[in-house]
């Protein structure tokens, strides 16, 4: 063990230290931290009166008491006639609903609901009121989208609060617009369908289809792109870019000018 | 300039440039260094406690020479950057002919490559050259003298009388009738390049008062171009963004022209009596350009009714005529006031009535 | 060594043949010799230095690939997602460099960090030569040249990320667009002139790139030589310390010591910016799309170093009216960017010389204060800070409501509030911590620095032994100098008002100095008593001194 103790006298023994602990500290952290898997909206099917019965059991049990016993809604929740079975599908396949702490917007969070539930739900709910349909998964497949056409219309219509990468901004009060990061094709049409919460409405004849193809292939294309510039800083623009600059760059620059201007230990 | 005096200790020093340059040079005063405290205490600004291998007849004063074992250690490590910095040079090279680029994900390993092989030999000649300085270069602890910076009054006397003895030489200040020619002559060529500025653009005159909708100009959706019908129009909280038909790609228009299409049902709007005609069944059209400082005033939030500008966060209330309701904007968005046109499809009834956009001198009150 | 090198026959006859032109060998060696004190807070300035020459290298580059005109072509090219969209030559050929150079994007990168580098060492320097005061007599005019060079190189790195026409910047000139519009009188002119007509217009990239790669850079390189030749002049101020004084500067010479270190940190700022450059994305323009009027994105702020100027015009109320219902003026966007702009810049310019006009110090100063040792003008320099940094701040006020889960509204509330409290409340603590600073140093200078050792006295009583401080750091302490006061009273005896007191501003002038000079603390003629006693006995013989450290 002598040349171990011996190594540990050297000045840069301290500095070994701290980087392998931080390196650590660093691989346990993102080996444990778990991230969310995207749920994938359930595609759609017909109805059948089976569904729309086991969608009401779940729907008086897990709905019912802030939307009401038959969808009218009541002063937590807003009424359901009409929204349709997409927007269920999107708000229960995201995690949105059921809804856990009422506060000035709905997370994604962990699916509780899930699989044939899903469907069964939305089958119930749509019964109630008609709306907007699950879109099918070639309705909204990006491999068919023309991602030229969707940069323009993103651009126009979506970045405004969800950022030109869809990363994500603020909006009043508390509320915001979502990261699209882990959002599914089908997901993200049933979101422009149904507006959900603060989010405006693109009926399929303003965006048709197509158009909402194009969208989601131009979201899915730049969120699985790389970044040939190095790490992305989050895609969030020169915000983070200055605290990198001035962090990384200022503090390494003026570790190295203390570096060479340090007093001297004695020889 | 005069910074280099320097002044010997006296007598146990050899003088500090090591050449003897003493007396030398054709009757000019002898340059001497000066090492500070008094040559009675250690000759060393440092610690009384040093102590040096090195005999004290080579050292000069504030040069204190680092130990030889040492500085063959140091100027192998110094030698060992330099060779990476070399290796990763000659790496930079290799990388640049070896990696292409011409897509995103070879751009990327491009950059990596040339980025990690320049910024390696850049770091390793740093640190080298600071480990040069550090270990094998001597400890300075070197005296320089100042000299006041101002003249000596007789400098300054000898100066101002030369100055303006040959002022008065000139015919300068004796001369009022030369010299206010002459400011006169100067005058004008001073104004010329401004003058010269005038044709860098035209005058505004009432650019800024007009877009280029019109009656009967369709409104078509940016991107698409797709004209739209306000039967298909016909989701409550509903937007997006169009333009005037024709003008896809004129940006200069399109800077004044873009309007923000918002569908709300008809009940919800509260709107003042000279502007209820100008929606369609709860459609109502908005300039898109923040009346602040003109960025897109694009973010709708569909249940509070609020349109709200993200630059500066300039928000509106789309039930009220665009009425302020936060932040910087001095006034609301203009409304276009649309109708349809035979087939349904939406189109304007005629320009803005008053101009789009930040505010301008010229602008004035508008009645809303 | 032993043996010295007496030269070789190759660099000797190189030597004479200049020196035979040029009468170089006095004046060279005279510079060579040249003292550069020691300190790393010395080296900022070089960052910015060498941050510039980083940008003329890889500006250079760039100038032979970008295109600067707003014609529109159809792309078709290495970034398949963007095939088929019009966007202008500009964007293009910036499209170009990035995916189709070798190295292109590698430059861009470095050429855009180390504009950010530069500026904010830029930053960090000046707020250095402040607390320090270097700025005093004889460098007042390096100073006004310093900030001139601030505000230009701040508009160069705006116009530098403009030139690539993409969405973000392009929204930024929009927003300058605007601005100018809101000037009374002239500001359509000044907006179709600029802009050779309405915005977005032709002209405005290709008038910003000649700004940016010719007038501009030139402009700058004579002010830098200018800060240069008064810095070589003048010679490099020092900290105060053991054998020195504003005659003397003590250090290391040019020639090969300092030489050799400000060439390593030259590779040390472009390698931190190759760093940087590597592996941190910065200004991705191909995911914000090119320009056009219709469109914008959510969080868009421009660099960092336009950041107060964005705050600034969120934070402002929407105050606009209009005269005689013909002219409307808009305060809401004339008083942030114009006046709060200028009055930054102006107060930054004029320090010095109103330092000066309040502690009437005419002195030349080439000692450094330390911060604490000038807690007025140091609390005053927190002050300053804490205005721009609250602006700076409020410039990214949504991306701070968005990831730290903020109602936004609340977040432009706080910086309305916090503008006017917060500066003043930092202004009152540090000026406090200052002066504790002071007391402290005192305490030391009279009672030594606490060893470590503890001894046990005969009575039982454990102390801590206090060692005397060095020789170095008393000098260093004690090398305050005392703010000077303006001399004499309001008035002499006869009722006749002292030199500069007269009028309302000579009694401004009065109290400012008694502001900027009471509670000073002498710490000088100190003699150390502390040796190896907890101090105890002393507290009654020293008790007039005790009650004096307490005084506020």
């Amino acid at each position: 063990m002598k040349w171990f103790t011996a190594l540990r006298r050297r000045p840069i023994a301290g500095y070994a230290v701290v980087v392998i602990a931080l390196a650590l500290v660093g691989v346990a952290y993102s080996t444990l931290s778990s991230g969310g898997d995207p749920a994938e909206a359930a595609a759609a099917k017909d109805a059948s009166q089976q569904d729309i019965a086991k969608g009401k059991e779940i729907f008086d049990q897990t709905c019912a008491t802030c939307h009401g016993l038959n969808g009218e809604g009541t002063k937590t929740g807003p009424s359901l006639i009409g929204v349709g079975a997409a927007a269920v599908d999107f708000q229960v396949s995201t995690g949105r609903m059921p809804a856990m702490n009422p506060g000035a917007q709905m997370p994604r969070k962990k699916p509780v609901i899930q699989g044939e539930q899903v469907n069964q739900l939305a089958a119930y709910v749509a019964s109630l009121g008609g709306g907007p349909a699950v879109p099918s998964s070639d309705q909204s497949d990006p491999k068919s989208g023309n991602v030229q056409l969707g940069s323009q219309l993103f651009m126009a219509n979506c970045a405004q609060c969800h950022n030109f990468a869809g990363s994500g901004g603020a909006l009043t009060e508390g509320k915001y617009a979502p990261s699209l990061k882990e959002s599914s094709p089908t997901q993200i049409y049933e979101a422009m369908l149904t507006g959900p919460q603060s989010m405006p409405v693109f009926n399929d004849s303003t965006l048709k289809p197509e158009q909402k193809r194009a969208i989601i292939a131009y979201v899915t294309q730049t969120r699985s792109e790389v970044n040939p510039g190095g790490n992305g800083l989050g895609r969030i623009g020169p915000v983070s870019e200055g605290l990198v600059g001035w962090l990384a760059g200022i503090g390494l620059l003026v570790l190295a000018a203390m570096w060479i201007t340090a007093r001297q230990r004695e020889q | 300039m005069t910074d280099d005096n320097e002044k010997n200790t006296g007598g146990a020093e050899p003088n500090g440039t090591g050449n003897g340059s003493g007396n030398g040079h054709g009757g000019r005063r002898p340059r001497r260094v000066i090492g500070t405290p008094a040559p009675a205490e250690s000759h060393r600004l440092l610690s009384q406690e040093r102590e040096h291998e090195e005999e004290p007849d080579i050292e000069r004063a504030g040069i204190h020479p680092r130990p030889e074992k040492s500085a063959r250690r140091a100027e192998k490590i110094v030698a060992l950057f330099f060779t990476l910095a070399f290796l990763a040079g000659i790496a930079f090279i290799v990388a640049y002919w070896v990696l292409g680029v011409h897509s995103p994900e070879k751009t990327r390993i491009s950059n990596i490559g040339l980025g990690a092989t320049l910024t390696i030999a850049l770091l390793a000649i740093a640190c080298g050259a600071v480990v040069w300085v550090r270990r094998i270069m001597p400890e300075y602890e070197v005296v320089q003298e100042r000299h006041p910076l101002n003249s000596t009054p007789e400098e300054k006397k000898a100066f101002a009388k030369y100055f303006y003895s040959n002022a008065d030489d000139s015919g300068f200040t004796k001369r009022p009738l030369l010299r206010r020619t002459m400011m006169l002559a100067m005058a004008p060529l001073g104004l010329l390049p401004i003058v010269l500025l005038r044709d860098t653009g035209p005058m505004p005159k009432n650019k800024l008062r007009h877009t280029v909708w019109k009656t009967g100009t369709r409104l078509v959706i940016d991107g698409t171009n797709a004209p739209i019908k306000a039967s298909e129009f016909d989701s409550p909280g509903g937007i997006i963004t169009v333009i005037p038909e024709g003008y896809e790609d004129n940006l200069d228009e399109l800077a004044k022209a873009t309007v923000l299409l918002i569908k709300m049902r008809p009940e919800e709007l509260e709107l003042p009596a000279d502007k209820q005609n100008w929606t369609v069944d709860g459609i109502i059209a908005y300039s898109k350009i923040c009346t602040h400082v003109g960025c897109p005033a694009a973010l709708y939030e569909q249940q509070t009714h609020h349109i709200l500008c993200p630059c500066h966060q300039s928000t509106f209330d789309a039930r009220k005529a665009a009425k302020v309701i936060f932040g910087p904007a001095g006034h609301p968005l203009p409304m276009l006031p649309i109708t349809t046109d035979a087939e349904g499809y939406l189109v304007a009834q005629s320009d803005f009535h008053e101009p789009v956009g930040p505010s301008f001198w010229e602008r004035g009150s508008v009645k809303s | 060594m032993s043996t010295g090198t007496t030269g070789n026959k190759a660099l000797n006859g190189v030597g004479n043949y200049i020196d035979d032109r040029f009468h170089v060998a006095e004046g060279l060696k005279r510079n060579l010799k040249k003292v550069f004190p020691d300190h790393w807070s010395f080296m900022l300035g070089e960052i910015a230095l060498y941050s510039f020459i980083i940008l003329l290298l890889t500006g250079v580059f760039l100038t032979l690939f970008f295109n600067p005109s707003m014609q529109d072509v159809v792309y078709h090219g290495a970034y398949s997602k963007l095939n088929g969209m019009k966007m202008s030559q500009a964007y293009e050929s910036t499209l170009k460099i990035s995916f189709d150079v070798r190295g292109g994007l590698l430059i861009r990168q470095i050429h855009h960090w180390a504009a950010v580098i530069m500026f904010a060492s830029m930053l960090v320097h000046m707020l250095r030569v402040f607390f320090t005061g270097a700025f005093r007599k004889p460098r007042e005019i390096n100073w006004v040249i310093g900030v001139v060079m601030l505000t230009l190189v701040m508009v160069e790195g705006l116009f530098g990320y403009s030139l690539p026409d993409d969405l973000l910047s392009g929204m930024g000139l929009r927003i300058f667009e605007g601005v100018l519009l809101s000037i009374p009188v002239v500001g359509t002119y000044l907006q179709m002139f600029l802009f050779g007509g309405e915005f977005p217009g032709h002209d405005i990239i290709p008038r910003l790139y000649s700004l940016h790669i010719l007038l501009i850079p030139g402009i700058l390189l004579a002010l830098v030589g200018a800060h240069f030749m008064i810095l070589w002049h003048q010679k490099h101020t020092q900290w105060p310390g053991k054998g020195r004084t504003d005659q003397n500067v003590i250090g290391g010479p040019m020639y090969p010591a300092f030489m050799a270190k400000t060439g390593a940190y030259f590779f040390f700022t472009f390698g931190v910016i190759g760093l940087l450059s590597t592996f941190a994305q910065i200004n991705p323009i191909w995911l914000y799309g090119p320009f056009t009027p219709t469109s914008i994105s959510a969080g868009s702020q421009p660099d960092f170093y336009m950041g107060f100027l964005e705050g600034v015009l969120r934070i402002f109320p929407a105050w606009e009216f209009t005269i005689a219902g013909h002219y409307t003026v808009t305060l809401s966007v004339l008083i942030p960017a114009l006046l709060i702009l200028g009055a930054i810049f102006t107060v930054l310019g004029v320090y010095p010389f109103v330092e000066a006009w309040i502690t009437g110090d005419k002195q030349e100063h080439h000692v450094l204060d330390r911060p604490r040792n000038n807690a007025t003008r140091t609390a005053f320099g927190a002050f300053g800070i804490t205005v721009y940094g609250l602006f700076w701040l409020c410039g990214s006020n949504d991306i701070l409501a968005e990831k730290l889960d903020i109602s936004l509204y609340s977040t432009t509330w706080f910086f309305r509030v916090a503008i006017f409290v917060l500066p003043v409340l930092m202004f009152i603590a540090v000026r406090r911590i200052c002066l504790g600073l002071q007391r402290r140093d005192r305490e030391m200078l009279a009672h030594g620095y606490e060893s470590g050792i503890i001894k046990r006295l005969p009575s039982g009583e454990f102390i801590e032994v206090h060692k005397p401080v060095s020789e170095e750091i008393r000098a260093h302490v004690e090398g305050k100098k005392v703010i000077p006061a303006l001399p004499g009273g309001e008035s002499d005896a006869n009722g006749v008002p002292a030199p500069g007191s007269k009028g309302p501003l000579g009694k401004l002038r009065r109290r400012l100095n008694r502001a900027y000079v009471e509670n000073d603390i002498s710490l000088s003629g100190i003699e150390s008593h502390g040796d190896g006693h907890g101090g105890h006995e002393e507290l009654e013989s020293h008790g007039e001194r005790e009650r004096e450290l307490t005084r506020d």
